[in-house]
């Protein structure tokens, strides 16, 4: 081969920063870069009390932000989400009413990953293409939100189910902590397990993995069921926070949520990308939020900068995939 | 009188393949004039270059004496030269008129002319001889029909060639003669006709002039009177050998079956498939593309459903429903189309070796990465796969090397039946003599190989025996002594077979 010599004769940092492209720590650049700049331009991004904020305001769209980077890995959109949350708060509440708080919480998250379940069914008996069959379960499941509450708010005065919600333990809210948990949860299952291989397969070539004997509507179908895991976990939190929930609580949270993923740097031609980028993504998003408060900049900024950031991860998604 | 379209010299590659090599011919400015060859001869690219679909590499393409360069199937049409593809290109919900006259209708700023269209519409109809109803559907029309809305459209655009590449392949026989006496009517109207086709008798039966394509050269250009069928196999399969084979092993005759198909029927494309495998035997199975040699090893391997059918697998009937079932019979499948069905292309090496058995290397669903990097390294170096990691994405490597993580796929746990179909395309000639070798020595280990390829010398090279099949059909079966390229060929164009 012609190209080794040329290799052999670059010192050793070069082959590294040569293997390390653009496409693949673009986000940690961005990410490091805005989180250095916002430490020493402001005093009060830094501090302890500012971070633990962030993970608390930003808990239920980061784990539906996981969720959509499994599914978008898969090959698939879950354009549900949003509408999950709002149906799974509204249950939890309602559930915590009628039996007890706990109970409440737990039905909350058993209804997300049941609805994630049914996405992944409904899709597989259709055929149709996800983003539209999600789209239509997402109607569906926001009609469903305004039939159990009869469109009014459902308050929950027994404190005991503003717990996890609002409590707070090692300096972080529990909402936090059960974002940060699912996120390695998520990592472990994609990047260790045979599942996770799949995963990457059947967004990589579904007819390739069919055809090495893989179950591809199965493992979408799982995938679904995670997002749906996510949305419960996201609804009940959000429903434990307020002690309160209405049928519009979730509305539009999925195309936050699948921003980031993008931003990420996840492919939405699928195959690619990881959880831990869904991860930073969704904290790119939080930081940019923070700074423009912390600097007070008229917040109506960042929607444009919001928008930018998706047209670049993408452009350059697409840009990178064609020269390699 | 000067010919309307001539080639001087034109090569075209792609990627290291010569798909076309020194081609010069010259087309007439009316009447049909036929190209024929074998699969993969060179004459779909010879056509996409007059037509404007493919730049020539090297050579001039001259028009009207001047020589021309198309950058598109748009700058050929301007000059008179359009195309009617193997796939109908209309749109379905619109009327025949509506297709015809699309983007050429007569208009005022904008607003269309109906009455005017409709003028323009009833002289086509007129000057072809068609009689089509201008306000039907055209999704409705059966394919025949919306061929001749295809050549219509053509003929509005002022078309003084038409290049039709394998127009009767969808069609049944009533129809194929339908529209070649269409063709006909068309050259007698002064319109030239490109005609590239299979079927030897429907081009000897319309062609003034025929040119034969072999390995993208062309042979010979010559009146189709001075022409047989026969003649023409001939000149396709010609006497050069380009490659050498592995010598065969013997098989022994009283090997077990391993597989046996019987009746295996699909549709048009499967009719009354039966054959069987013994343990340590290569069967070829020849014919064109679209004979169904694809749809045999994807019906055997569960990846399409069957009307009917029986597979058993040593003795023992079974059913595959899917291609997971199948796999775990110990059956693999190569795809036809590695980069589609076969590979996960950007992901690694290791994942795609290990993805059909990942089960074998993890324990509780976790993958065990250590164990299932050793054998990927084993493989790879057992099957001399050249890539700078296990960890390097399959799109980095080349066709050759890709075909071998194929292969390495399926020998992690080795099958008892292999379904190779076509294993050395766009393979370079080095990796292609060591697929071939892997293919007689899996076959020695006892595997029985099913081994589908458009190139007939690669199936008679390496196979015992050899099955041919025609639209659907297994047509004829030869031994090893008696599978020469005449006979296979003759079968497959159903031609007299020299007995």
């Amino acid at each position: 081969m012609s190209a080794e010599p040329v290799a052999a004769q670059q010192p050793p940092w070069m082959r590294v920063v040569r293997s390390v492209n653009l496409r693949d720590y673009g986000i940690v650049v961005a990410f490091l870069a805005l989180f250095i700049g916002l430490t020493f331009s402001t005093n009060t991004f830094f501090t302890q009390n500012n971070f633990a904020n962030i993970l608390d305001q930003w808990a239920a769209l980061g784990l539906l932000a996981i969720g959509e980077t499994i599914c978008i890995i898969a090959g698939v959109f879950d354009l549900s989400t949003g509408a999950m949350v709002s149906v799974t708060a509204v249950v939890a509440c309602k559930v915590a009413l009628s039996v007890s708080p706990t109970m409440g919480l737990v039905a909350g998250v058993a209804t997300g990953l049941g609805l994630g379940i049914a996405n992944g069914i409904v899709i597989h008996l259709t055929r149709i293409n996800s983003f539209i069959g999600t789209l239509a379960m997402a109607i569906v499941y926001a009609g469903v939100a305004i039939l159990i509450t009869g469109g009014n708010i459902v308050t929950v005065t027994d404190s005991s189910f503003g717990a996890i919600g609002q409590d707070m333990g090692l300096g972080i809210k529990y909402t936090g902590w059960t974002f940060i948990a699912f996120t390695v949860f998520a990592a472990l299952l994609l990047a260790r397990t045979t599942f996770g291989r799949y995963v990457y397969a059947v967004g990589g070539n579904a007819e390739a993995s069919r055809l090495s004997g893989i179950r591809v509507d199965v493992i979408r179908g799982a995938c679904f069921a995670l997002s749906g895991l996510a949305a419960g976990l996201a609804g009940m939190l959000l429903a434990s926070r307020t002690q309160s929930a209405q049928a519009n609580l979730g509305a539009g949270m999925e195309l936050t949520a699948i921003s980031a993923a993008v931003v990420g740097g996840t492919s939405i031609l699928g195959g690619d990308g990881a959880v831990w980028r869904g991860f930073l993504g969704i904290m790119l998003l939080a930081i940019i939020g923070n700074g423009f408060n912390l600097l007070n900049i008229n917040t109506t900024y960042q929607q444009i900068v919001y928008g930018g950031l998706i047209l670049i991860a993408v452009a350059a998604d697409q840009l990178l995939r064609r020269r390699a | 009188m000067p010919p309307l379209v001539e080639l001087r010299d034109v090569s075209k590659s792609f990627g290291g393949v010569h798909a076309v090599v020194d081609a010069s011919v010259s087309f007439a400015r009316a009447g049909i004039h036929g190209i024929v060859g074998e699969n993969g001869a060179g004459k779909s690219t010879l056509s996409k270059i007059i037509s404007g679909v493919y730049e020539p590499d090297e050579g001039e393409l001259i028009v009207d004496e001047e020589p021309l360069r198309f950058h598109s199937p748009r700058d050929a049409l301007a000059t008179g030269i359009a195309t009617i593809a193997q796939e109908i290109a209309l749109v379905p919900k619109a009327t025949v008129e509506e297709n015809v006259m699309l983007g050429i209708e007569s208009n005022t700023a904008g607003v269309v002319r109906r009455g005017d269209v409709r003028r323009r519409f009833n002289a086509l109809n007129e000057r072809t001889g068609f009689r089509l109803r201008p306000t039907a559907r055209v999704g409705a029309l059966r394919t025949a029909e919306q061929q001749k809305v295809e050549i219509m459209r053509a003929i509005a655009r002022d078309a003084r060639m038409i290049v039709m590449d394998e127009p009767t392949a969808a069609l049944t026989r009533d129809e194929s003669d339908r529209l070649l006496e269409i063709i006909r009517q068309l050259a007698a109207g002064g319109t030239a006709v490109l005609l590239i086709s299979h079927y030897l008798d429907e081009v000897l039966s319309v062609c003034e002039t025929v040119t034969v394509m072999r390995n993208g050269r062309i042979v010979r250009t010559s009146p189709a009177a001075n022409e047989t069928p026969q003649s023409l196999v001939n000149a396709m399969v010609g006497r050069e050998i380009t490659l050498e084979y592995p010598s065969k092993k013997l098989r022994p005759e009283e090997a077990p079956v391993v597989l046996e198909v019987r009746g295996l029927t699909r549709g048009r494309e499967l009719d009354d498939i039966s054959f069987e495998i013994r343990a340590g035997e290569i069967l070829g199975l020849a014919g064109l593309v679209g004979s169904g040699r694809t749809e045999v090893a994807r019906a055997v391997f569960g990846a399409d459903r069957v009307d009917a059918g029986e597979i058993e697998l040593e003795g023992r009937p079974v059913r595959l429903r899917s291609p997971r079932q199948a796999a775990r019979h110990g059956i693999a499948m190569l795809p036809e189309n590695r980069k589609e069905q076969g590979l996960v292309m950007i992901r690694s090496v290791r994942e795609n070796v290990t993805l059909a058995t990942l089960g074998d290397f993890s324990e509780a669903g976790l993958v065990n990465g250590l164990r299932e990097r050793a054998t990927t390294r084993r493989l790879a170096s057992e099957l001399a796969i050249r890539t700078p990691s296990v960890d390097a994405p399959v799109v980095t490597l080349s066709g050759g090397n890709q075909q071998k993580v194929l292969f390495a796929k399926w020998l992690v746990r080795p099958p008892r039946v292999l379904l190779a179909d076509e294993p050395t395309r766009g393979v370079d000639v080095g990796a292609k003599r060591q697929i071939h070798e892997l293919i007689v020595e899996l076959a020695d280990q006892g595997m029985a190989v099913l081994l589908i390829s458009s190139e007939l010398e690669e199936v008679i090279g390496l196979a015992h025996r050899v099955l041919v099949m025609r639209r659907g059909r297994i047509v004829a079966e030869y031994d090893s002594e008696q599978a020469t390229m005449d006979r296979v060929m003759a079968a497959a164009f159903a031609t007299e077979a020299v007995a």
